[in-house]
């Protein structure tokens, strides 16, 4: 697959916070690529930097082999993570106004039919749910038939039917061609959405790949895990190193058999035992850790 | 519970408030600097309420030359301006930016008719000489010859009403501009926008257009209605006051867009556009003449874009100038706006 976007060397500075230290990456066309990290990571700000939103402080930014312009700007979609607007303005002549700043647009009553619009076409963007205003901006981002469309959390907020729905949509644009770039803080929209992954922290990528690689390449173990009123967190963490979240206490182990044979000779019960392997959230908080992020 | 919840909503907004600098200087800066220029503009020991132009012959410079006229320059709150030249001065009775005209040697004395500034200093001026006279020798009193200027008398509703339309298309533009721009920027509209091809410069024309178009509609409307009940004077073509009107709207549009420009914050956003808007008000000579106030605030008034609307729209519908005649005032509103768009478009900032 060719290369769509090519980043090298991006820095951005906002007075003496580094928020993108030296990044580099590529993405391929018709890829759906991840992008990964704790709260102040700098994904948004990496993210606004490919979109031509904000300025980078060194670093350089291309689109199909040339810097960011008015080519870009035509087949670029942007969905933000927060967009306002303009008020007293219906869905509809919304859609007719985007369409309006592109050379190349889509059919709009197949965008209204293909995201669910119908119902509120006619509506105040000021009066849409949070699932509605969401499928809008997507519709909006796509209103250009963009080659890369960028998201940035496009499911904070929305209910559990609302994100897969937008899931559904996503993978319908993927489907057509288009190079994705997305952001979340879900592990299970990364991985169920996404073809590589990129993780972040403090400005930097720390790991970048597809998402079962990363596993692999981290995690040779399984995850065992009880309910915590099963395996108080003295004995769990004295007797099996367990980490205790949601309720649960996860044992973290190479041998199935010794752990529950352990489990067995401390009397601990096992009907609410589980076995999984280690998923994108593990991987996440081993690589970013586990302490609480502003 | 509900007064709670507002106690807690008026705490953290004046919190936010005194938290944001800029806003608060803002706040405080402009009181302080309407004051200052108000004071400095308009104000003294000796507060002037009339203004009598006298003239003297070039030698003489700001001489009295007799005792009745000499006895009216002690009178308290007018101000006495020596001129040296008659036309010139009499157009400016007949345009209410002086008060009366005397040449004391000959007594001779003119007034505008509507002016009840001209009124009340002529009764003064009367007194003065039939007090000083009653002191005098009857072969030695001083006689006055009143005369009233000639031609059209100009109403000083006739003379106002220019300004007052140019003001009004001052406050939708600036404020209905810049307002719009800085909420939009809040908001989070302008990122939007920026994420599509639209450029700076296509957004800020599209905001010039937009709002030109209302004021000219609402301006239009105003003009028709007020022509209709008031009937004030309109000797020029209204096609070339049309011109001065949407080239004066233009300008001051553009004024409003570099306010907006890189504003985020609507405190700031309306201490910038007073900052524009209330010097224009006061010194662009809509409501009086700044005749007679400090040579340095007449040449600031120069600047002032509503000062050219003013004058040149009062030239066409009061003198009916033609074009030509108000090419000055035009070329500056033009020049004015072009420099203050590509300002805007340059400086623009769509977060």
């Amino acid at each position: 697959m060719s290369i769509i976007l090519q980043v090298l060397n991006l820095v951005k500075r906002f007075g003496d916070l580094t928020a993108v230290n030296d990044v580099s990456f590529n993405i391929h066309a018709g890829s759906c690529v991840g992008l990964l990290g704790p709260n102040g990571a700098g994904k948004t700000t990496t993210i606004e930097l490919m979109e031509g939103i904000k300025t980078p402080t060194a670093g350089s930014i291309s689109y199909n082999g040339e810097p960011l312009g008015q080519q870009f700007r035509n087949e670029a979609g942007i969905m933000f993570q927060n967009t306002a607007l303009q008020e007293f303005v219906t869905v509809q002549e919304m859609l007719v106004q985007f369409s309006r700043f592109y050379p190349k647009t889509a059919n709009i009553e197949q965008l209204v039919e293909d995201y669910s619009l119908e119902e509120f076409l006619h509506q105040d963007t000021r009066k849409l749910s949070g699932g509605q205003k969401q499928r809008l901006l997507l519709a909006i981002a796509l209103i250009n038939q963009p080659k890369i469309l960028f998201l940035d959390e496009p499911t904070t907020g929305l209910d559990p039917q609302s994100r897969r729905n937008l899931w559904e949509q996503v993978r319908r644009v993927k489907d057509n061609g288009a190079t994705i770039l997305l952001t979340t803080h879900y592990m299970e929209e990364a991985y169920e959405l996404c073809d590589e992954i990129a993780i972040m922290d403090h400005g930097k990528i720390i790991a970048h790949d597809e998402p079962d690689v990363l596993l692999a390449q981290h995690f040779n173990d399984v995850v065992v895990q009880l309910r915590e009123q099963d395996i108080p967190p003295a004995i769990g963490e004295a007797e099996f190193s367990a980490t205790y979240r949601n309720d649960s206490a996860h044992i973290v182990t190479n041998d199935v058999n010794k752990t529950i044979e352990q489990l067995l000779a401390l009397n601990i019960p096992l009907e609410h035992l589980r076995i999984r392997a280690r998923d994108l959230e593990d991987l996440f908080l081993e690589l970013t850790g586990k302490e609480l992020r502003a | 519970m509900m007064w709670k919840r507002i106690y807690a909503l008026f705490v953290a907004r004046n919190t936010e408030f005194f938290r944001d600098r800029s806003a608060l200087a803002w706040s405080i800066l402009m009181p302080v600097l309407i004051i200052i220029v108000f004071a400095y503009a308009f104000t003294d020991e000796n507060p002037e309420k009339f203004k009598v132009a006298y003239l003297v012959a070039e030698e003489q410079v700001a001489e009295a030359t007799n005792q009745s006229f000499e006895q009216f320059t002690a009178t308290r709150y007018i101000q006495f301006i020596p001129v040296q030249e008659i036309d010139k001065n009499l157009r400016k009775i007949e345009r209410h930016q002086v008060d009366l005209l005397i040449d004391a040697s000959s007594g001779r004395y003119w007034i505008n008719q509507t002016s009840p500034n001209g009124y009340i200093v002529e009764q003064l001026l009367i007194a003065a000489y039939a007090h000083s006279n009653a002191n005098l020798n009857a072969s030695s009193n001083q006689k006055l010859i009143k005369a009233v200027v000639e031609g059209d008398e100009v109403r000083y509703l006739d003379w106002v009403m220019p300004g007052v339309i140019a003001m009004n298309m001052m406050w939708g533009a600036l404020f209905g501009i810049g307002f719009v721009i800085v909420r939009y920027r809040k908001m989070g509209v302008l990122k939007r926008l920026r994420a599509t091809p639209v450029t700076p410069l296509e957004f800020l024309t599209a905001q010039i257009m937009s709002r030109l178009w209302l004021l000219i509609a609402v301006n239009v409307m105003i003009f028709a209605c007020m022509n209709y009940f008031l009937d004030f004077r309109m000797y020029g073509s209204y096609l070339n006051l049309f011109i001065v009107f949407t080239l004066g709207c233009i300008c001051l549009i553009c004024c409003g867009l570099l306010v907006a420009a890189r504003i985020s914050n609507e405190e700031v956003a309306n201490g910038m556009l007073n900052l524009f808007s209330w010097p224009m008000m006061f010194l662009s000579g809509v409501w009086f003449s700044l005749e007679g106030a400090h040579p340095l605030m007449q040449k600031f008034a120069l600047i002032l874009p509503l000062t050219h609307v003013t004058e040149a729209a009062r030239e066409i519908m009061i003198d009916g100038a033609g074009l030509a005649q108000v090419s000055d005032h035009l070329l500056v509103l033009a020049l004015t706006s072009i420099v203050l768009l590509l300002i805007g478009a340059k400086i623009f900032r769509w977060e």
